[in-house]
């Protein structure tokens, strides 16, 4: 189990280091001199040789990139063009709303999509099934933005029920932490939430095929007792893998509904950084979410072990 | 009604969430604390380091100037309690009022002033013209300074007083020796309010509270003027980049203020009766068409001369703001409404569109069907508006544009390229300036007219030089009305830049506020909150 | 007369079949159809009754839909209902080429990592690498770094699809090495092209069509976040994504701005679902029960 876990975390360094060496490229080919925009709109050539210098601009890629990488690895992304505040600190001051969002629609997602793709699963073929695959289809089809719109439309400036746009950290109140994540989770989720309900039923259709399941059927065991304790349990490795993959798709989705509802997070940092070409904030967040994604997916291997006791490493 | 109509849902969704959660709900305890959506998000905390107008507002909020610009477009000493001027002109002697104080617990003093009126003066357009003046400035004692002048400089107070981008806010002595091109950060002033730095979100918050220490003057506030009395505890600075959203949470009460809403999104809020939709900005704002006079075609004044024909006013300015109580044409190179203002020379442009002329002129200059680049804006939407609208009234007399759409921080970037058009260069864009920046010839940034030095676009007349000089240098307004009228008919003439139009940017506020202050910047002194 | 009846007798189980199908697969049709509307939709745009769909109007701007604008005009006077069907186009140029374009790579890729181990280390890395940036953000990344044009939208978001397709196919050739029908081939000493051409493409041809119509939906939604966020195809281009982003602004006061073109974007998306599930059932019995 220990040297799975070595070797596991071992094999995310090639990966990040790939991440990184991308995400430094993105600065280095990036047009315009980020010289030419530190020093202003009145900077004489010379002020910006002088930045060019004492910025190590001149320097060939892999020195740099070497540079570079020892300031990440000791928690320096480097200053943000615009604002001239450290990137570290920029994305620190996001990372609650983020998280908050994010975790609240894994939360919900699963919670509802997993037993929705069983029960799928079990009806087979009737109605309840058409329905719950029509609806992740559509949830499929649906861009986020769409809904998101729709969903304020309907619940905040219509029916007036819940807030239309912002944060509140859950220190200034748990209602109103809560009230203001409803509507993005929602649009974040449906997605997210469609995928796994999808693969659920999928998985638990393959099981329930298996003969063991028949076995167990035969023995007389009733329906439900069959269905979670042999069938689930079955399906839950390759559940808990789309659960890991799909991280993408949230952070993807984390970007447009920040946008949205005016959520103060990294994925707002991250449309704004884009807008405004603020490269070292691009960097950074292009390399946070990528070790999020990884971090995330090495949590699901591992929890492998725990799901399915037939796993051993 | 609004807000009993929202509570009583939400009680009913607070219970069941409470029930379910186990959770006390608690009321957010707001007190005093105005929630206001900025024009922009604040990045820059040097006013004069950058020209951008929501750092501006910032330097207001946190800063205090020797002079500032009432209605009636007068210098009032501000910071400044007494002053003489020597019967030669040549001698200015300030004395501070008494009880300044910056927010580090250090007094104002000479030093101070003299120190960040020398940091400006490097970076203001008119700072710089008033340095040409200027032969010393020297502290008498810790509270009065004078400055000498080596030739006389009618615009002193005009310049010290400055409303818009640059103004010379007085900052600490320690700050203001900060080298002209290299920006603060350092947020200490001895203004009415007190920057949170902790507390700052680049791209979403910004928090101010009531400075104790501020003394206000006694006189009401007239524009930057009078006596900033600052009635609320906080003030926060929301930014929120979708005007939907910003348009959406304002009706919900979710925040008090909207600076600038999109004319089109009037109407919309003017149904809710909890909310103000105000016109506060008697200055309104003024859109510019801009050439590149470095570049082919446009380095062809012909070229210039032909578009005056064919940009039609009320439609760009029906697309920058709609209802037309919320625009009018404005034919001069100055602000319209304002002194200096005049229709002399613009007949070009006054007329109906005349596409013929146009296309004649083109011919003249030997326009060969080159590549046109326009540079726009797609978040900037009275900007986009403009450059869409000229874009198909160009490609209507057959000239071959290419209309480049990025955000307004990639143009800017873009803008300061003087290299050709298929290196980066371009040949026009468009932006507005607040109509506080158009009201002279001492101010206009595009009527600057001193080639590569100047202003993007690089127009050069030596002649509208030669002109403002002498405009600075005017005893009377009679005198300055008829310089102003010359250069603006040189203006129209060699077309440095084409004036499209200006509109007003209303704002928008709950019922609960009161007090606020008309003006062409927002301030938030004087307002209270209910 | 002997005509007529072969006519007769070759239509008959025609039918029967066109119905058999609709019965049987009732999504797959719809998707079809409605895919094959939008696809007809922009091809003779120019024919459906609309105008120029990037002509400036300012005096009939934010028109309500009517008779005239069957869905109304937006911030400059333009057409929605002819910036809608334009807008089709490039929805499926995008949909269609970045499935085309990501395809080719990956398979290639796939191919060439199956096969040769010094490539499979090293690509193989660089597509966990790409794969581990998520694909919207990857795709934003890549078009901070350029100048907004549809070429570079195509090109970013196949970057960002392409590791998926790769691993997808080098996992086919993986197994497909092993067969005993390719140790045969290569035994009896096959060309690496000729067997790879020959016994290991037609056998990844079945899945990757499937992932291919998958890719296609996901491009689609992903240039149209790309130009909502303001990072996508220029603005006078009118795409879907581009005619929300313009009205979002009066989202309130305008919903059609977004409604139109966020129905017919959905629903071209939810077509080529439909159909890639479709796909999925009827080439590979296998995946479809996985999925």
């Amino acid at each position: 189990m220990f040297a799975y876990l070595v070797r596991r975390l071992l094999a995310t360094i090639p990966v990040m280091g790939v991440v990184a060496l991308f995400v430094f490229s993105l600065l280095y080919i990036a047009p315009g001199d980020p010289a030419a925009v530190i020093a202003g709109d009145f900077a004489t050539a010379q002020q910006i040789a002088l930045i060019h210098q004492k910025l190590g601009l001149d320097e060939p890629f892999f020195v740099r990139f070497g540079h570079w990488l020892w300031a990440v690895l000791h928690g320096d992304l480097g200053i943000s063009i615009f604002t001239n505040l450290p990137v570290t600190q920029l994305i620190g001051q996001r990372l609650e709303p983020t998280l908050a969002l994010t975790l609240t629609t894994l939360v919900v997602t699963i919670v509802f999509a997993v037993p929705l793709g069983v029960i799928a699963a079990w009806k087979a073929g009737t109605w309840i099934d058409r329905l719950v695959m029509i609806v992740a289809v559509a949830g499929f089809s649906l861009p986020a933005f769409v809904l998101a719109y729709l969903l304020i439309l309907a619940f905040s400036i219509k029916l007036d029920l819940l807030p239309v746009q912002g944060y509140v950290s859950f220190r200034d109140g748990f209602l109103p932490f809560i009230e203001h994540l409803i509507l993005p989770s929602i649009t974040l989720g449906l997605v997210y939430g469609a995928l796994i309900a999808r693969f659920t039923r999928a998985s638990m259709l393959e099981v329930l095929s298996q003969d063991y399941i028949r076995t167990a059927q035969a023995k007389g065991l009733a329906n439900d007792q069959v269905l979670l304790r042999h069938a689930l349990k079955n399906a839950a490795v390759p559940i808990a893998t789309v659960i890991g993959i799909g991280i993408a798709l949230l952070i993807s989705g984390v970007i447009v509904t920040e946008t949205v509802f005016a959520i103060p997070g990294i994925g707002r940092l991250t449309v704004d950084a884009i807008l405004r070409r603020d490269y070292p904030i691009i960097q950074g967040v292009v390399l946070l979410f990528s070790a999020a994604y990884v971090l995330v997916n090495l949590l699901v291997d591992v929890s492998y072990t725990l799901l399915d006791p037939r796993v051993r490493y | 009604m609004a807000s009993i109509k929202r509570g009583l849902p939400r009680l009913a969704v607070a219970a069941v969430l409470a029930a379910l959660l186990g959770a006390p709900a608690h009321a957010q305890t707001s007190g005093k604390t105005i929630k206001f959506i900025p024009q922009a998000d604040l990045r820059v905390l040097d006013p004069i380091w950058t020209t951008a107008y929501i750092t501006r507002n910032y330097g207001y909020m946190v800063y205090d100037t020797l002079f500032a610009l009432d209605e009636h477009l007068h210098p009032q000493p501000e910071m400044v309690g007494s002053y003489k001027v020597s019967d030669d002109k040549l001698t200015y002697t300030f004395t501070l009022r008494d009880h300044l104080k910056f927010t580090d617990g250090m007094p104002v003093r000479s030093a101070d002033c003299i120190a960040s009126l020398a940091r400006w003066m490097k970076r203001d357009a008119l700072g710089q013209a008033m340095a040409q003046a200027v032969g010393e400035m020297k502290p008498v004692d810790d509270r009065t300074f004078s400055i000498v002048l080596k030739k006389p400089f009618p615009l002193l107070l005009d310049a010290i007083g400055k409303l818009s981008s640059n103004v010379p806010f007085i900052m600490p002595e320690r700050v203001a020796k900060t080298d002209a091109n290299t920006q603060i950060t350092d947020p200490t002033g001895s203004g009415p309010f007190k920057f949170l730095k902790d507390e700052w979100v680049p791209g979403s918050k910004a928090v101010f509270v009531k400075n104790p220490d501020y003394v206000p003057r006694s006189e009401p506030p007239s524009w930057a003027a009078g006596g900033k009395v600052v009635k609320v505890d906080r003030v926060e600075w929301d930014y929120i980049p979708d005007p939907a959203t910003a348009a959406a949470a304002l009706n919900a009460g979710e925040v008090d203020w909207w600076e600038q809403l999109p004319p089109d999104l009037v109407p919309m809020l003017r149904r809710n009766q909890d909310v103000v939709v105000a016109d506060t900005d008697p200055l309104g704002s003024v859109g510019v068409a801009r050439f590149n006079s470095l570049l082919p075609p446009f380095n062809n004044v012909k070229m210039r001369q032909a578009l005056l024909y064919i940009v039609n006013q009320t439609d760009i300015m029906t697309s920058v703001a709609g209802d037309p109580e919320n625009w009018k044409a404005c034919y001069s190179v100055y602000t319209c409404g304002t002194p200096m203002a005049s229709d002399a020379g613009a007949a070009p442009l006054m007329g109906k569109p005349d596409p013929a002329k146009a296309k004649a002129l083109i011919k003249e200059a030997g326009y060969n069907g080159e590549r046109i680049v326009l540079l726009t804006a797609t978040d900037q939407p009275s900007i986009n508006a403009q450059a869409n609208v000229v874009a198909d009234e160009m490609r209507q007399i057959g000239l071959n544009v290419d209309l480049q759409a990025m955000d307004w921080g990639t143009l800017i970037n873009r803008r300061a390229s003087k290299a050709p058009i298929d290196k980066g260069g371009w040949n026009m864009f468009f932006t507005w300036f607040g109509g506080a920046d158009m009201l002279n010839p001492s101010l206009n940034f595009p009527l600057n007219t001193v080639g590569e030095k100047g202003w993007f676009g690089w127009a050069s007349d030596d002649k509208i030089v030669a002109l403002r000089e002498q405009w600075m240098q005017a005893s009377d307004a009679a005198a300055q009305k008829q310089i102003a009228t010359a250069i603006q008919e040189e203006a129209f003439s060699s077309v440095p830049f084409i004036p499209t139009g200006q509109f007003i940017m209303p704002t928008a506020f709950r019922k609960s506020l009161k007090g606020v202050v008309p003006a062409p910047v927002v301030f938030l002194w004087n307002v209270e909150k209910d | 007369m002997a005509a007529i009846s072969a006519d007769i007798v070759v239509r008959a189980p025609r039918r029967r079949w066109l119905r058999e199908t609709v019965r049987r697969h009732p999504t797959v049709v719809a998707g079809s159809l409605i895919l094959l509307a939008m696809v007809a939709m922009a091809i003779f745009a120019p024919y459906l009754g609309t105008v120029d769909p990037i002509a400036v109007a300012p005096v009939k701007r934010l028109r309500f839909p009517s008779e005239l604008y069957w869905f109304g005009t937006d911030a400059y006077g333009r057409d929605v209902y002819s910036r809608t069907l334009y807008g089709a186009r490039v929805s499926l140029q995008v949909g269609l080429g970045v499935a085309l374009f990501a395809t080719v790579f990956g398979l290639a890729i796939g191919l060439v990592t199956g096969f040769v181990r010094l490539a499979d280390a090293l690509l193989m890395r660089v597509m966990d690498g790409l794969m581990s940036v998520p694909p919207v953000l990857l795709a934003i990344a890549l078009m901070a770094l350029t100048k907004a044009s549809l070429g570079n939208v195509i090109i970013a978001i196949t970057i960002s699809e392409v590791p998926r397709v790769a691993r997808l196919v080098r996992g086919v050739v993986l197994s497909l090495r092993e067969q005993p029908f390719v140790e045969a081939a290569r035994a009896a000493g096959t060309p690496l092209l000729r067997t790879l051409w020959r016994h290991i493409l037609p056998n990844t041809i079945a899945p990757v069509l499937v992932q291919a119509t998958y890719i296609c939906a996901s491009a689609m939604i992903t240039e149209a976040v790309l130009s909502f966020i303001g990072a996508g195809t220029p603005p006078q281009i009118p795409s879907w994504g581009n005619i929300m982003a313009e009205g979002r602004l009066y989202f309130e006061i305008r919903p059609y701005l977004i409604i139109f073109p966020g129905l017919f974007l959905s629903a071209t998306v939810l077509a080529v679902n439909l159909v890639g599930d479709g796909l999925r059932d009827a080439l590979d019995p296998r995946l479809a029960r996985r999925m």
